[in-house]
This record gives C-alpha cells, structure tokens and sequence, in this order.
C-alpha cells in the first residue's frame, strides 16, 4: 500500500484502520505532520483514532462526545478522590494523639487567630503586643504574614454564621489538610495547562501524598506554608493559564493571587523572582510574544502595589534588592516590545539603520544607569538584600555572620537520605519528566523546567525549603509518568489488534503474548490501587482525543513517527510502572504515620508495659497559668517563647521571633552565666520565673542542655565575657567530672540539674550518657517551685533580694565569711 | 560622516512617521492615552523631585496608577489590534471589558494605598 500525504480526513481514516487490519506498509511511509503546523494537536480532527468499529466520522463524532462526557465525569470524581486522600493522609495525628496545635510556631498563629476572632479585624491590624519580648514588645500587626490567619478567622466566622459552632482551635488544626486538597487540585490545573489532563491527574495525585508537603501540613500544623503551598501553585497556574491563552482576565486573577500570597508567607520572593527570570529566558530563546508582554508587565505592577499594601512588606517592595530583578525585567520586556513593534511597521532596511543609530546613543545612556544603579546599591552594606536572602544565595553567610539563622535546625543543608525520604520514587521520574517537557518545548514546560531547577538549588541550601521543591517534582514526575505511560499504553493498543487478529496457526506464542496482553488488561482493570486511578484517565484519553502531541521524534527531526514498543516489553514496563506507584504510596502512608505526625508538645514511648505519654510541657504551661500572677514574666530560651504566651498566658523575654539578636543574647548571657550574675540579669528585666527544659531523665534529646552551645555562642557574640573555648574541654561541651568550672557553675548547668541525684542516687544523664560532674550544690538566687512528673520541665524563681544586708559593706576584706557553702561573692552580696 | 548620520535619522523618522500614519484611528486613540498616563507619570516624578517624597505611599500609588492604566492600554491594543495573529478570535468588546475590569482592580488598589 503507497502512502501519500493525506489530502483529506477520509484518506487518513483509511490509512489508520488499515494499520489496524494489519496490512504491510513500506516502512520510510510514515505518518507526516499534518499542515497546519501543530504535531497531532490536530488529531482531536480525526476522530476515526478511536477504535475499533467507528468507521463512519459522523457516527464517530457523537460517540466521541459520549466519551468525553464519560472521562469528564470520570475526571471529576477521580479529582474528588484526591481531594479526599490528600485530606485524610493528614489525619494521623489526630488519630494517634488528638486534635492539638503542633510544634512552635503554629502556637504564636493560633494565640494570633484567637486575638482576631475575638477582637475583630480593625484591632488585629492594630494589635500591639506586650505579653512578649518584655520590655520591648512587638508589633503584630506589622509584623507577621497576615494570610494564614485572615484565611482560619474567615472560615471560622463563616461557619459560625451557619450555625456550626466549631472552636477555633478545631478550625486551625484542619485548614491546613483542607488548603492541601485545594493544593492537589491546584497542581492538576497548573499540569493540565503544561501537558494535559492525564499529566495532570497523575501530578495531583502524587502531590497529595509527597511526604515533604505531609511534613509541613499535618492536621495541627498551623503554620504559613499550610496555605502557602496552595498560593504558591495557584499563582503558577494562573501566570502559565494567562500565557497560554493571552487574556487579560487570568492577569487581574494572577495578580490577586500573588497578593495571597504575599500575605501568607516570606517566600513570595520566590515567585517574584521565577516569573522575571522565565521571561528573560522566554526572550533569550527568542519566544517573544505578546502574550509574554500581557502575562508579565500587568502583573509586575498591578503586583508590586499589592504587596506594598501588606503591612510587613511595605516599602520593602519597591526597595529591597529581591525585587529588583522584577523591574530589570519590566524595563526588558518593554524594550523588547518597542524593538518588535518597529521591526514590525518598518522595512528592514530602515530598521537596520534605527539598530545602528539606537544602539549607539542606547549603550551611552545605559551605562550612565548602570554606574548610578551600583552606586546606589553598593553603598548599603547589605547592598540591599536581607539575612534571609543572603543566606540563601549564599549558604555559608548566616553561619559566619548571623548565628541566630545558622541555629535553627530547619535552615541546615539537607543530607542526601532526606531527599528520599521526603520525595521518594519523584527523584528519579523528575529527570524523565525534564525529557519529557522538552518534547516539545512550549512556554509553559520551560517555566516548568526552570521551577525544578531552581528549587532543587534552594533544597539544597536548606532542608525547609524541600518544601518548595515538592511540587515542582510532583508536576514533572506526574509528566513523566504519563508520557510513559502514554507510550506503552499506545504500544499495546496499536499492536494488540493485531495480535488478536492474527491467524491460529501461529497460535504457539502469539497465543501466550495475546493471553499475557489480556491478562496485563485484567490485571489493569481489577488493580484497586490508586495508580489505577490515574492509569484509566490516560487510557480514556488515548480512547478520545489528545490534548498535546504525543510524537516524539525518532532520528531525522523532519519526518516525525509515532513510537511504538514492542508489545511484551510495554506490557511488563506498565506492570513495573504500577509497582513503583505502590511502593511510593507505601512509603507516603508510612511516612504520614510515623515520621510526621508527631505533635512535639506530647511525647510517647512505648515499653513493655504498656503506651508511655509524656505530656510535661503542657503540664508545666498550666502550673504556670493557675500559680502564678497573670503579670508575671517568664524567661526561658526562645524556643518556647510562643508555647508560654500562648498555653501559660504569661509574659515572655524572647520568642520564637528571633527579631532582636541582642535580647537573646542577653538571655543566653544569663543563662551562661553563675548564679549571681544571672540572678542580676534577670532581675533587671523583672523576670519572676526561669523556665528550663531538662531531658535527661527520660532521654528527651532536644533540651537546653544540647541546645546550650547556640546560648554561648550567640550570647558571646553580643557580650564579649562570654567566651566559648572557656566552656569547652577537648573541644567538647561536657558536663561530667571532666566539665570545666565554667560549665560546673553556669545557671543551666545547675537549673538542669539540681537535686538531680535524688533520682537515681548517682545522677546518671541519660542523653549525655554519663553521671554529672557536680551532684550535690544548693541554689542562692533560686528556688524550685515545679518540676514535672518526668522531669522534663522545671520552673525556678527568683529569690527576693534581703531585706537586712548582714555585716559592713565597705570593708569587706576583714569580716568573718558566712557559712555559705557557694564559692567566693561573700562580703560584697547583698542577697547572701 | 556626521551629515550621512544626520541624513539618516532624517530618513528614518520620515520612515516611521509615514509608516505609523497607517495605523487605524483607534490604535492611534490608545496610543494618546499611554502617552498621556506616561507624561502624568513624569510630571509625578519631577514634582517628587522637587518636593521630596514625603507620604511615599501616596508617591508609589500615583506613580504606579499612572504606569498600570499605560501597561494595561498597552495590552488592550495588544489585543485589539487587527494585525495580530494569535487574537483574531477574541472580540474586541471581550479585550475593553478585561481592561474595564483590571483598572478597576488596579484603582482600587490605589484608593486603598494612597492613604
């Protein structure tokens, strides 16, 4: 059979159901692009693709409408499932312990919900606290993301306008599973736009179980990211939706949702930095349109006013350096157009001699800018970035200049197993969905390409941000996968007619083939995972009508051929692709229940005997909250500063804020401190309470004393008479017989562990691992008033000063010492 | 060499100016308009030049609602604009109702901002 070039629909409905009939055809014929331009992207014209019996287009074209009616329903509901499973892979917590507000942070956003649903938004904006950071205070309304709360108080209110009295605590442990389903959904839109429905399917549903999104956004974890992660993909799929289609109406709906998006979290500067530098990419490859130009400049501007409109943004957005490149950009982007716009009304003769003329006088002119710009710039110190932002770019910054950054466990470097453990199977389908989003490159995959790369350098720099890379990993693994899938998919169809038609007397091993081809078929059909779910959208899709192209080009790149694999291996290769499926959603539902659901304020062990609870810190905040006057303040590392005001109700020196470097460093200076200079510290900021965490009983490892090391660092990056090496013995921070006298005698060495022999009669730490060094000592400026069952938690006060100062102060050298047991400080103290 | 020079950008400008003639007149209409919201733009900035920038908020909002109406004009003739390929199919009144609807977020945004 001579193949020509299908002049007509009927000619190609021929050509194609004699493929299937089996015939022989010269093997250089091959399927050429059809004229209009766009690979097969105009198939969805030829309906006579769908099998078997649609011989007749018109016939075939109601039963293709059938048929994308029937996949999107099925589309539909399979959404609907995911929106469920991403909701309910969430809920270990709540069913392993209870519905309680984790961590840390998520306590300072839900004291902060609870403020708004009392006191109404007009306080809330003008809320000036003065329960924390005694005696500076801190301004919440200028201070913190807004979005997380507004979108929890807003819900809260419209359910209790229905009638459905939930608390506000129900309503923040369960908005962020909610704004995780809404995230999936989200994914789904932002892929379809990229590479269709199947992709897009497959992407939401992997988003909805990767374990680094499950770790930030566990029922009970209250925090930005929570709704953040939605903002972030939303606002994505609106700029790419915008692309695509030109429209104005998606700009104005871009732009607004990058405005939730700042309100909601400091990594906005994300976005505001990708969309810049996916135009300049746009422009440099030559893929200028002016959908380009309407995607980009409306919302540049329309989203700088926005964030200048969030109060912790502010000026921020038109002056800081992690802006600049979205006007460098803007600036670009309009030369650019006006370049194109001449090219367009002018010949070309012309418009060579305006080049040479412009960029003659345009050179001069833009390096006077430039000079001025730098100078601007070079003259901060900063040049114009944050801590933050700094770190970032550079990851050795915050640890040789802002140790306060370096501290925080989350702002480490990841180790190369957490990127299994929080990614799983993506990391190896990312690479394949990279070849897949170049086959063929359209705006849109580039954008997607340039998210992945990005993000995987910023994962890289921190282990917090592998938040931001899971998304981009979901989206080009969910690629991958279907373009697989689509392959082999394609491969069986096209090659199993035939198969079945063949005739019996080679029935040996076609019949083996064709039985294996019918089992993988009920195999497929009767798999209940979930990879069924978004194995069938693909198969529907290959039954109707594909949305993008689907070739992909063999050698020569002028004749385009449709690949097909030979049967057996497409028929195993599914049967592998569906067992990867299953180990990665044996590893999320693992991962959801035992790494990442554990709330941190209630601790369990389990022994022979039985569940332990340790439930110490909420203990000590309502010791703290029914013994204490409600004016009191209380010191205690920052750490727990948010779990104090929030639980206790008391007032704090330093929380988790973290914004004033010298007052932590006061606090650690006390802290490392002996008692005396201590007590004077602490006395001066009218603290009554020390709050100390001691896990040393139970083998509770992250407690002061392992966190000491930040204490003398940071204090003595403040206050010079803190010096680290003084606390050190062999390098090593050691608090047993070998501990130097510093450490021996240091505020946190005796809270921790005072009277602590009388637990075991040897004083055995069981974190450390050894006995400590200094076991029998009594306290001068502090006494005990609680510690918690398992000792996890121990609260001093402040001894009152004397009121009678026993002996003559001035001539203190020949007085008789007081039979204090304390070394040295015995004439000259007064609170002796 | 300055005179081929002169006698070039003679010719260039008769060039564009004859070719920008042959534009139709609600191009042209558009075209005044950005050209009037850049201008206003200006005299903003000159203005803050020689005031200072005291309420800078209210600075930014006017600057930036003169530059929003010009970019959001820009796209409207954009899409309006017969020659192009890719909009042949959306309808004129389509484009002015998106624009209608930006500028209205957009001086919305400035009321709220200009304090």
């Amino acid at each position: 059979m001579k193949f020509t070039e299908p002049q007509s629909q009927e000619q190609l409905c021929k050509y194609i159901s004699r493929l299937r009939a089996g015939e022989p055809f010269d093997d250089s014929e091959t399927l050429t692009k059809s004229s209009s331009g766009s690979p097969l992207a105009s198939l969805r014209e030829f309906p006579c693709l769908i099998p078997p019996s649609m011989a007749d287009p018109s016939e075939s074209k109601e039963e293709g409408t059938l048929r994308k009616a029937f996949g999107g329903v099925l589309g539909f509901f399979i959404l609907l499932l995911i929106g469920i499973l991403a909701f309910s892979i969430r809920l270990f917590s709540v069913i392993k312990y209870e519905s309680v507000i984790h961590e840390f942070d998520p306590y300072f956003n839900y004291r902060v919900t609870q403020f708004l649903t009392k006191n109404g938004i007009y306080d809330f904006w003008n809320w000036f606290d003065d329960r924390t950071w005694y005696p500076l205070g801190r301004v919440i309304g200028g201070t913190v993301y807004p979005g997380l709360t507004l979108t929890a108080g807003s819900i809260w209110w419209l359910l209790n306008n229905l009638n459905i009295p939930l608390s506000v605590e129900t309503v923040c442990v369960f908005t962020a599973p909610i704004f995780s389903a809404n995230a999936a959904w989200a994914t789904y839109l932002l892929t379809k736009e990229v590479k269709g429905t199947g992709a897009g399917l497959t992407a939401a549903a992997l988003l909805a179980m990767v374990p680094s999104y499950i770790s930030r956004s566990v029922a009970g974890s209250y925090d930005n990211e929570a709704v953040a992660i939605f903002a972030l993909i939303f606002t994505f799929y609106l700029y790419i939706k915008t692309l695509n289609t030109g429209s104005l109406f998606y700009a104005t709906l871009n732009a607004l949702s990058y405005f939730y998006m700042v309100c909601s979290w400091g990594g906005y500067t994300f976005i505001i930095n990708l969309i810049p530098m996916h135009v300049l990419l746009c422009i440099v490859t030559g893929r200028y349109s002016s959908r380009l130009y309407i995607a980009y400049a409306p919302l540049v501007v329309l989203g700088t006013l926005l964030a200048s409109l969030v109060p912790v943004v502010g000026f921020n957005a038109v002056m800081t350096s992690e802006h600049f490149a979205s006007f460098l950009v803007f600036i670009i982007i309009h030369v650019v157009a006006l370049v194109y716009y001449i090219k367009g009304i002018l010949s070309p003769k012309m418009f060579k001699m305006a080049m040479t003329l412009v960029v003659t006088i345009g050179i001069a002119v833009c390096c006077a800018v430039i000079a001025i710009l730098i100078a601007l710039v070079a003259s901060s110190p900063t040049k114009g970035w944050s801590g933050r932002s700094l770190s970032l770019l550079d990851p050795t910054y915050a640890s040789k200049y802002i140790p306060i950054i370096a501290s925080v466990s989350e702002h480490q470097p990841p180790t190369w197993p957490s990127y299994f453990m929080d990614i799983n199977v993506l990391a190896f389908l990312v690479p394949a969905g990279i070849v897949a989003c170049f086959l063929p490159l359209s705006d849109a995959s580039s954008f997607v390409i340039l998210y992945i790369a990005t993000s995987v350098y910023f994962s890289g720099v921190m282990v917090r941000l592998m938040l931001v890379l899971a998304p981009a990993a979901c989206i080009m693994s969910g690629i991958g996968l279907s373009e697989a899938f689509d392959v082999f998919t394609r491969s069986i169809k096209f090659q199993l007619p035939k198969l079945l038609e063949s005739p019996p007397s080679s029935a040996g091993d076609t019949n083996v083939i064709e039985d294996k081809a019918v089992k993988i078929d009920n195999k497929i059909s009767t798999d209940k995972s979930e990879n069924i779910a978004k194995e069938r959208p693909s198969r529907k899709n290959r039954k109707k009508e594909k949305e993008i192209g689907e070739t992909v080009p063999n050698k020569p790149p002028s004749t385009k051929r449709l690949l097909v694999l030979p049967l057996e291996a497409s028929a195993v290769a599914i049967l592998l692709l569906i067992i990867l499926g299953a180990f990665y959603v044996v590893h999320c539902v693992w991962a959801a229940a035992e790494a990442y659901s554990a709330p941190s304020i209630v601790l369990t062990s389990h022994s022979n005997d039985g569940l332990h609870v340790f439930d110490d810190f909420r203990e000590a905040y309502a010791w703290l909250r029914h013994n204490t006057d409600v004016d009191d303040k209380v010191a205690s590392w920052w750490d727990y500063g948010y779990q104090t005001t929030a639980m206790a109700n008391r007032t704090v020196i330093v929380d988790n804020n973290t914004w004033n470097n010298t007052h932590i460093a006061t606090v650690g200076t006390a802290m490392s401190s002996p008692e005396k200079p201590a007590w004077d510290i602490f006395n001066s900021l009218d603290v009554k309470y020390v709050l100390v965490v001691f896990g040393g009983l139970v083998g509770y490892p992250s407690d002061d004393i392992n966190k000491f090391l930040w204490m003398v660092r940071i204090g003595g990056g403040v206050f010079p008479h803190i010096r680290e090496p003084d606390y050190l013995r062999d390098g090593q921070y050691r608090i047993d017989a070998q501990a130097t006298p510093t450490m021996l005698n240091c505020l946190m060495y005796k809270l921790s562990y005072y009277r602590f022999v009388e637990t075991d009669g040897k004083g055995f730490d069981r974190v450390r691992r050894t006995e400590i060094g200094k076991k029998h000592f009594k306290l001068t400026h502090f006494e005990e008033v609680f510690t918690t069952h398992h000792w996890m938690v121990r609260i001093y006060k402040l001894k009152p000063p004397k009121n009678r100062i026993r002996g003559k102060l001035k001539k203190s050298k020949s007085s008789s010492k007081t039979s204090s047991k304390n070394d040295g400080n015995s004439r000259k103290n007064p609170w002796q | 060499m300055a005179k081929s020079h002169t006698n070039d950008a003679q010719a260039l400008i008769r060039s564009l100016r004859s070719a920008y003639a042959a534009t139709p007149t609600n191009l042209k209409i558009i075209d005044l308009y950005v050209v009037y919201a850049i201008a206003t733009a200006v005299m903003q900035v000159v203005y803050m030049g020689i005031v200072g920038s005291f309420p800078f908020n209210s600075f930014l909002s006017g600057v930036l609602s003169c530059v929003g109406t010009a970019v959001l004009a820009v796209c409207l003739r954009i899409q309006v604009n017969k020659e192009n390929k890719e909009f042949k199919d959306l309808p004129p009144e389509r484009a002015f109702a998106d624009f209608v609807l930006c500028n209205l977020v957009l001086h919305l945004v400035i009321m709220n901002f200009l304090g």
